[in-house]
């Protein structure tokens, strides 16, 4: 389209245009990061809203959790072992395709994906066990919310990181120079992961205090 | 020539809007911000008009002191009804067209960032409106909880059914909440990321300014208020107790929850409007916009302001004291940049030679009633006085003067000055002129009488009242109605106008900005090259030129 501009006095212009050209091209991928960057930021806040409705509600109780609501350790805390260590296993992935290596990308992404269903595995288990529902009391209305929520919010990577695994199947899908959906699916792992170790430190943590 | 830009459009892989130069753009999936923005704006004001409709039935209900003309379940869902579309499907979608329409043209971009999430954001505008609407059909009728849908009154379900009002309401502002991040993203990103060269943020006209400042508003506001439907949701639907005081919960959680959003909410419907008055002066004065920097940055310290004020609305609700005095300081202080931006447009008027056109007289009126609304604002925000008139009509007259003097008029003004540039064509003078005149006497007369009412304590949200309140309310029913007709001559301008008006060119208002040095109206990508900015917006008075390639911004649609 810069070609089109036959102009004598156009020596700024001239010397712009490559740099524009450029940019509308290099920028795009650039803006897919930034709009998800944007969107996590508000999400992060309605984890926020949920949080700090717990903290409201844990403040007017009287005995926090009440009795025969009291949450198990075990097996959330194998999960969140398991948790924080796919994100740096999924990483991996991401160091694969800067230096070309696909099938490192794959080897990664496969393994954050059975780390990913283990985790909610492991919370299905969780619910099962416990004893309680949804509706039993307050607390358990806050514990099955926030949790169930972010289970949500894994679930939603698990198909992003299924997503990123299936078109990588295609030759030169992604390349150490093209790969903007890989990175998002890791930013998207990353915020997951984050969300859960402050629901942990105050759900499971915070409550034995 | 041709050959060469047809490709180049191909290079940049955008869809360009379905049909081309015909009105079915406007019905298809078309990713084009210009046709996104008029959708936007002929949605949202389709909606104004229903709104509209149920503001008279209540004020038909209120012309006498029995409740006469409906049964109170129906008031009741009048009210909420009336207060829902004309927030959620009238004055934030109207704004967002609007936006959507100026901001790539005004910041030199050919498009939003993303164009096809664009399009699906509009897209659920009519789908929750519908589903809004539906809620007259299912039994019981749509709710009755008031906007703010407060429990426990929003948590009654009497006639049990899974399906109810409430439901729907809640899917409704969900659904609208989901579009409006979508927007938010898009906003962000472009204005932060797709400026043109030479466009530093500095160089930005003040409405781009306001639109970024309300779209960081709903990115961190508009996530609490998802997280109270969705407990809500839970509480109606599947019996967790949220906000339920017998089983552990709390109403006031849901309070707090709601205002977080509801109240910055104001600010982004507010703040655009301060933009449009920001273009809108400097054009019709002929002198640059007084204090630019300093009114662009006042709206980032509105944005800031207004995550910390949400309590006044709470002051009656068993708030503590000393919470009450530091949110009656914050809320005061938001006076502050907003004094800013008034004294600001004073000065940008004061000795200017003034055109009196349609445009300027409804940002001179809205600006009028919004000086107004900031004075009972400052009452308000009073805890003392706050206390006294709290769930009073008061209330109502300010709020309306905010939303109806203010924001309306501001959008009137929009719709007006901006006319040429969306449709090719000159709108009437002088029915925009009887618009004005009506629209002014209307507002005044329906929403002054409010606040003498609400002094001597007539509650709002009633379908009955005292005969002693009886004068005020025939004034106010009387203002409705003229308001209501009001519309008629701003309908019969704008169809009349795009079908036959005088043809428009570029720039009708001999305005200075990016968007009127392109044609009217513009092309699908809007810069055929990116301009490139070498000078600071509202040049008047000077004679240097805003851009370095001006005569190029559309080489390719003069040849085609």
């Amino acid at each position: 389209m810069q070609g089109s501009t036959v102009s004598t006095d156009a020596n700024y212009t001239e010397a712009n245009a490559p740099v524009v050209e450029a940019a509308h091209h290099e920028e795009h991928p650039d803006l897919r990061v930034w709009g998800l960057l944007t969107f996590l930021a508000s999400e992060s806040l309605m984890f926020g809203g949920f949080f700090a409705a717990y903290l409201f509600l844990r403040g007017i109780a009287t005995q926090w959790p009440p009795e025969g609501t009291e949450v198990e350790l075990l097996v959330p805390a194998i999960n969140t072992v398991i948790l924080v260590s796919s994100s740096f296993v999924i990483h991996l992935g991401d160091s694969a395709i800067k230096k070309d290596d696909v099938a490192g990308l794959r080897k990664w992404y496969i393994l954050t994906a059975i780390m990913g269903t283990i985790f909610l595995a492991g919370q299905i288990y969780e619910y099962k066990t416990l004893g309680y529902g949804l509706a039993s009391n307050i607390f358990a209305n806050c514990f099955y919310l926030m949790t169930g929520f972010h289970g949500l919010h894994v679930f939603v990577g698990l198909l992003l990181i299924l997503g990123v695994l299936w078109r990588s199947r295609r030759p030169n899908h992604y390349s150490a120079t093209k790969h903007t959906g890989v990175e998002m699916a890791e930013i998207y792992w990353h915020f997951v992961d984050i969300i859960w170790i402050v629901l942990f430190s105050l759900i499971y943590i915070l409550t034995r205090f | 020539m041709t050959n060469l830009s047809v490709d180049a459009t191909a290079q940049v892989g955008q869809p360009l809007p379905g049909a081309p130069n015909n009105w079915k753009r406007f019905f298809s999936f078309s990713t084009d911000h210009k046709v996104i923005g008029i959708q936007y704006l002929v949605t949202s004001f389709f909606f104004f008009l229903v709104g509209g409709v149920f503001a008279m039935i209540i004020r038909g209900e209120l012309i006498t002191p029995e409740a006469d003309l409906l049964d109170r379940t129906v008031y009741n869902a009048m009210f909420t009804m009336h207060g829902t579309v004309m927030l959620f499907l009238w004055t934030f979608p109207s704004l967002v067209g609007l936006s959507n329409y100026l901001v790539p043209l005004m910041i030199g971009a050919k498009d939003m960032a993303f164009p096809r999430l664009n399009a699906a954001a509009f897209w659920m505008v009519p789908v929750f409106g519908v589903i809004l609407m539906a809620s007259f059909l299912v039994p019981g009728g749509p709710s009755q909880s008031g906007w703010w849908a407060y429990p426990p009154v929003s948590l009654q379900n009497p006639t049990g059914n899974f399906i109810n009002g409430q439901v729907l309401w809640i899917l409704a502002v969900a659904i609208s909440g989901v579009s409006s991040i979508m927007g938010a993203i898009n906003f962000v990103t472009t204005i932060v990321r797709m400026r043109a060269p030479g466009m530093t943020w500095f160089r930005m006209p003040a409405f781009v300014w306001t639109v970024f400042a309300a779209q960081i508003i709903q990115l961190f506001g508009l996530p609490a208020l998802t997280a109270g439907a969705v407990m809500l949701l839970l509480d109606i639907t599947v019996g967790t107790s949220f906000f339920d005081p017998a089983k552990g919960g709390d109403p006031v959680l849901f309070q707090h929850l709601f205002w977080f959003y509801s109240h910055p909410a104001v600010y982004v419907i507010i703040l655009p409007i301060f933009g449009i008055f920001s273009e809108i002066f400097p054009v019709y004065a002929r002198k640059p916009l007084f204090g630019y920097k300093v009114v662009a940055v006042s709206s980032l310290i509105i944005t800031g302001l207004s995550g910390i004020v949400w309590v006044h609305h709470m002051f009656a609700s068993g708030t503590p004291g000393w919470m009450r005095m530091v949110f009656m300081a914050t809320t005061m202080l938001i006076s502050v940049p907003t004094g800013i931006k008034v004294f600001a447009w004073v000065a940008t008027i004061w000795g200017g030679k003034l055109r009196l056109t349609t445009p300027m007289l409804f940002a001179l009126g809205g600006l009028t009633m919004f000086v107004f609304a900031g004075v009972t604002g400052i009452m308000l925000a009073s805890a003392p006085f706050d206390i006294h008139v709290n769930n009073t009509y008061f209330v109502v007259g300010h709020f309306h003067y905010v939303i109806y003097g203010a924001v309306v008029m501001g959008m009137y003004a929009a719709f007006y000055h901006w006319f040429p540039k969306m449709t090719g064509r000159m709108y009437s003078e002088g029915l925009g002129k009887l618009h004005f005149a009506l629209t002014l006497l209307g507002t005044n007369l329906n929403f002054l009488p409010m606040h003498p009412l609400g002094l001597q304590g007539m509650p709002r949200r009633v379908a009955s009242y005292d005969p002693e309140f009886a004068f005020w309310n025939v004034v106010a029913s009387i203002g409705a109605f003229l308001l209501g007709m009001s519309t008629l001559p701003f309908i019969l301008n704008m169809i009349g106008s795009w079908v036959q008006g005088e043809k428009a060119d570029k720039n009708p208002w001999r305005a200075i900005g990016l968007e009127w040095l392109v044609s009217s109206p513009p092309t699908p990508e809007n810069f055929e090259e990116l301009p490139i900015v070498v000078a600071e917006p509202y040049g008047y008075g000077k004679s240097e030129p805003l851009v370095a390639n001006a005569d190029k911004l559309e080489v390719a649609h003069e040849s085609r």
